[in-house]
Formats: structure tokens, C-alpha cells, sequence
């Protein structure tokens, strides 16, 4: 089995984002970057699975400008066997890299496409959603648990009221959850074999694609501001306060 | 112009985000028809039509459209889009399940999670957690949005009396099987839609110890909420979950015990209207957003509390 794994380079979970006093965006200059954390776990799965014998090949794919190679690299140390770039210029939508990855998809033919649920900067939750429906293969969205059996998927889904079990027949696109497993770190020689793997780079006009976004981002703001509460000394004026100031008990 | 909306549901009863989205899809346009697609569901086309925001169900049946699997139904939301300007639903597992595919099928960029319509294909949306709001604006003709349900208010369940129009279902995807649902029973009012929220954290220790939350919660008529540290750690389970992986909560009154406040968590409770802090390092974030912060071990805290609350003559549900 061979597995294709989409990760994203975002700015890093533990950054306090600021908003461009323009209103054009949020600051990225100078920010750390990291890869996607949901995307972590879809890496984390892959090597799992071709470490229990059940996949051959996983190759590592991002969208993205050139930096975006770290990524890739990032998931070759932690055990990815190649990596693609597909080079792109400013904001590409999930529609776009959902046509993207279907172009690589049919070529590299892989029995599984594995990607994060959402990523964190932009949260949309669509993109392995808008793929499963380009290449008309089932979608086993916000996976928790897999289970391989020969060409079938066993998935168990993180939903609103609890959890859900379904099964897909391969090929199909997982999108990852953070429960799905824990992470390994890249150990330091394991990140000085990812730079001898190989990397193929491509753009995506030479895909074809345009990836001109269709959804304008007219103005970003900073959110409306909380006005600074109170200490309170005491459980006693706690309650006093939320019966009869913030009347909420 | 209309909205076509699609309904979440059990077969049995219309889900309360439905009745959020529906107001949402009628400030795009007043011309909502909503998409049901189940099974044995008559009971559920029944009470939509009913809805006075509703001008039209649209009604599908088949087995197959039993466990709302998106592979089912989106090849029916596409036949049935033609005449609609805007397709929408909730922004919770099951639209975000679905809408994409929808959206992918009909070559179009989806709006995620709006939190407010400014006008047919302008709308508010928070990006990084929450810690920006971006106002988008869409140029596909044929708009797939979902909607962050706690944003907007449910709609009124009566006063209308719209047409319920059969449409024919769609074959079935065959490469996807439902197996098993394991939903979470509970008394306690929906986490999503809850007046009053009681949340605990890694400072919680362990599981046995949320029973401090669980009283204070029974005493308050409150859903219990946890962060990601607790639920990882396997205190709760995770559709107790509040954050930007979690749910989304607006209660009036939100207390965070033992939690310190990671932007993540932040991301899923910060439009409460009261946030209340019980934290014994006195620097935790959660103290930054909390109109009322005790800094105490929750240990001492919380029994106390529950004590005072005990003292109260009456206490709102």
C-alpha cells in the first residue's frame, strides 16, 4: 500500500497571531512557522502503518511557497520516504490544493491519501473533503482510530454526540484528528538522512491549476476586545458577584 | 435568489444547530428552503414545515440516507442546488463532514464557520483561533457557506406552514458502510447549547476528581466542558472537548477550573458572556479573559463553592 501525506506550513500553535495594522492579514514576517499539528498525526499514522508491514511507500506532499520544503523535510525525518513541493504564491484555497493533490494523486496512484483535519490558520476543515469528492472515493473525516484490513478501512470518527465507526474501501482519503496518536519527535540523525531523500519540486501552473483564490479576504481585524475583570478574594464574594452583579446564577 | 439549507438530523427530530443555521440563511435571504435527507423522517419534514423562517422542505428518502454519510448525500444536494444561490449548514461535525464535498463537486470555495452575514457573499469569519476576524467576500456564483451556530440565535419552530415538495433520492456510494454510532447519554443540558458551562483542566489531576465539577454542575443546571490537557489525559471523554479542535460554547456564564487558558482553548469559549477563572497560579492566561478570577487551589476552592451555592435560596435555570 502506498500512502500520500498533504502537510501544511502554518505559523506555530503557541503564537499569539497579531493583525497588520493594514488590515491586510496577520503578521508572518519573523513568526515561527511550524508544520500543522493535525498534520503531525497524519504523518505520525503513515509511518505506523508502513512500520506494522502494511504500507510500502509514503510520500510527503505540501502546497505552498518555497520554505515549505521544511515541512516536507520535517515529515521525511520522521520517517516520509519522499517529498513534492508543489510551489505557489501567496494564499491558495482549499479548493485549490484539493485540485492540486488530485493531479498528484493521479500519478502517484496511492491507496491512501492521509492529511489533518483543519489547519490552524486558516481553520477551514475542507480540503480532504473537496478531494474525496474530485477523485469520487469515500472520506473518513476526523479519524481517531484506523484500523487496516487488507483493502478496507476500519475508522472510528470524532462527531459532536460521541464517536462513529465506518468503513471505506481503499482508496480513500483520512483526515486526521489530534486523538489519532501521539507525535514522535525527529531524532538529529534522522534529520540529516531527510536531506539526502528526494524532493520534487513542481509548481502548480505546471499542474495546470489556477490558483488564484475565489474568496477575497477584504479586511482582517483583531476581535473585539474583553474589558479587564476583577480578582476576587473569596468563593463567598465569587457567588455574591455572579447573583447579584452579573446576575448569571 | 434563495438559500437551500441543508438539516441535520436523527430521522426523529430536527438538530437544535439547524434551527441556529436556518436564521443565518434567512439574513442571506428570505427565501430559505430547507433539504431533508433521511429516513423514515416524515415526523421530521412535519416539524420544518412548521418552522415560520421555512418557505419550502424538500424531502428525500432511502435506506441509505439513514447515517447521514456524506458520500450519500452530497450527490443529492448537488442535483437538487440548480436553482439556489447559496447552499448552507451548520458549521458543527456534520456540515463540515459534508459541506466541502458539496462545495468541491459544484467547483466552488467554501466559506467556513461565518459568524455574521453582511450581506449575500460577505461574511465574517474568525481565522487563527479565533485571534482575527476576516471579512470575505465571494466571487463563485453559487456559494457553499456553514455557519457557526452559537453566532446566531435558533429560529421559532412555529408559526409557518410551508409546502413539503418529494424529491427522488440519489443511488447509493457503495465504497463507504456505516458500522456504529456511540453517542454519550446524558441529563445534563448539550454542551453547544448550554446556559451554563462548568469546564476542568489538567489541574483537575484526575478523573475521579471532576466529580467536584459534576456537583456544581448538577447544582447549576450546567454541561460539562473540558480542555485538551484533561481530555488527552483521559479525565473525560472528548466530546466534552471546548476549543479550536473541540466545541464552540457561548454560555451566559463560563467557568474554567484548572484550566490556564492556551489560545486553543480560548479560541472555543472567549464570546461567553461571564467567564469565571478558578486558577492557582495567579500569571495563567485564563485570568487575561475572566471577568471574575479567583486565584486558589480549586482543591479548596470548588467544595466551598458548592457549599455557597447550597446557601443561595434560588438559583436561575
Amino acid at each position: 500500500m502506498k500512502i500520500l501525506v498533504a502537510v501544511k506550513r502554518v505559523i506555530d500553535y503557541n503564537v499569539q497571531v497579531r493583525v497588520k495594522e493594514d488590515g491586510s492579514g496577520v503578521v508572518t514576517e519573523n513568526v515561527k512557522m511550524s508544520s500543522n499539528p493535525p498534520d503531525d498525526n497524519a504523518i505520525e499514522e503513515a509511518v505506523k502503518i508502513k512500520e506494522a508491514g502494511k504500507a510500502t511507500e509514503i510520500v510527503a506532499i505540501t502546497v505552498g511557497e518555497e520554505k515549505s520544503q521544511e515541512t516536507v523535510r520535517k515529515a521525511l525525518a520522521v520517517g516520509a520516504d519522499r517529498g513534492i513541493l508543489i510551489k505557489t504564491e501567496g494564499t491558495v484555497e482549499p479548493l485549490a490544493v484539493a485540485k492540486v493533490l488530485q493531479k498528484i494523486v493521479d500519478k502517484e496512484k496511492p491507496d491512501l491519501v492521509f492529511m489533518g483535519k483543519q489547519a490552524i490558520d486558516d481553520d477551514c476543515n475542507q480540503t480532504g473533503q473537496m478531494l474525496s469528492a474530485l477523485l469520487n472515493w469515500p472520506q473518513a473525516t476526523f479519524a481517531s482510530k484506523i484500523e487496516i484490513k487488507d483493502k478496507v478501512l476500519e475508522v472510528t470518527r470524532e462527531i459532536d454526540e460521541g464517536l462513529e465507526t465506518i468503513e471505506v474501501n481503499v482508496p480513500a482519503i483520512v483526515t486526521c484528528d489530534l486523538r489519532l496518536n501521539e507525535p514522535r519527535y525527529a531524532s538529529l540523525p534522522n534529520i540529516m538522512k531527510a536531506k539526502k531523500k528526494p524532493l520534487e519540486i513542481l509548481t502548480a501552473s505546471d499542474l495546470g491549476i489556477d490558483t488564484t483564490p475565489r474568496v477575497q479576504q477584504i479586511k482582517v481585524e483583531e476581535p473585539p476586545k474583553r474589558k479587564a475583570g476583577i480578582k476576587v478574594a473569596s468563593v463567598a464574594e465569587l457567588v455574591s458577584k455572579l447573583k447579584n452583579e452579573a446576575k448569571v446564577i | 435568489m434563495s438559500v437551500l439549507l441543508i438539516v441535520e438530523h436523527n430521522n426523529k427530530e430536527v438538530r437544535p444547530f439547524t434551527l441556529n443555521a436556518i436564521t443565518a440563511a434567512s439574513q442571506i435571504d428570505p427565501d430559505v428552503h430547507v433539504l431533508l435527507i433521511g429516513n423514515n423522517c416524515e415526523e421530521v419534514a412535519k416539524s420544518l414545515s412548521e418552522m415560520s423562517a421555512v418557505k419550502k422542505v424538500l424531502h428525500a428518502e432511502a435506506a441509505h440516507y439513514e447515517n447521514y454519510l456524506a458520500e450519500n448525500f452530497a450527490p443529492l444536494v448537488v442535483k437538487v442546488s440548480e436553482n439556489y444561490t447559496h447552499i448552507v449548514s451548520s458549521a458543527n461535525t456534520f456540515g463540515k463532514n459534508l459541506m466541502p464535498r458539496i462545495a468541491a463537486h459544484l467547483d466552488t470555495s467554501q466559506v467556513s464557520d461565518i459568524i455574521k452575514v453582511i450581506s449575500p457573499d460577505t461574511f465574517l469569519r474568525p481565522i487563527y483561533a479565533g485571534n482575527a476576524f476576516a471579512t470575505v467576500k465571494s466571487s463563485d456564483t453559487k456559494k457553499c457557506v456553514t455557519i457557526r451556530p452559537t453566532s446566531f440565535d435558533p429560529c421559532e419552530t412555529s408559526g409557518g406552514s410551508a409546502q413539503i415538495e418529494k424529491i427522488e433520492p440519489t443511488e447509493e456510494f457503495t465504497s463507504s458502510k456505516f458500522i456504529k454510532r456511540e453517542e454519550v447519554k446524558s441529563d445534563r443540558p448539550e454542551l453547544g447549547t448550554a446556559r451554563v458551562v462548568v469546564s476542568g483542566g489538567r489541574g483537575m489531576q484526575n478523573g475521579e476528581n471532576f466529580k467536584l465539577i459534576t456537583d456544581i454542575a448538577d447544582k447549576l443546571n450546567a454541561a460539562i466542558g473540558a480542555s485538551r490537557a484533561a481530555v488527552d489525559a483521559g479525565y473525560i471523554s472528548n466530546e466534552h472537548q471546548v476549543g479550536q479542535t473541540g466545541k464552540v460554547v457561548v454560555p451566559d456564564l463560563y467557568i474554567a477550573v484548572g484550566i490556564s487558558g492556551a489560545i486553543q482553548h480560548l479560541a472555543g469559549m472567549k464570546e461567553s458572556k461571564i467567564i469565571v477563572a478558578i486558577n492557582k497560579d495567579g500569571e495563567a492566561p485564563i485570568f487575561s479573559v475572566a471577568d471574575y478570577g479567583l486565584e486558589a487551589d480549586l482543591f479548596e476552592a470548588l467544595p466551598q463553592f458548592l457549599e455557597e451555592l447550597n446557601k443561595l435560596n434560588s438559583i436561575q435555570k
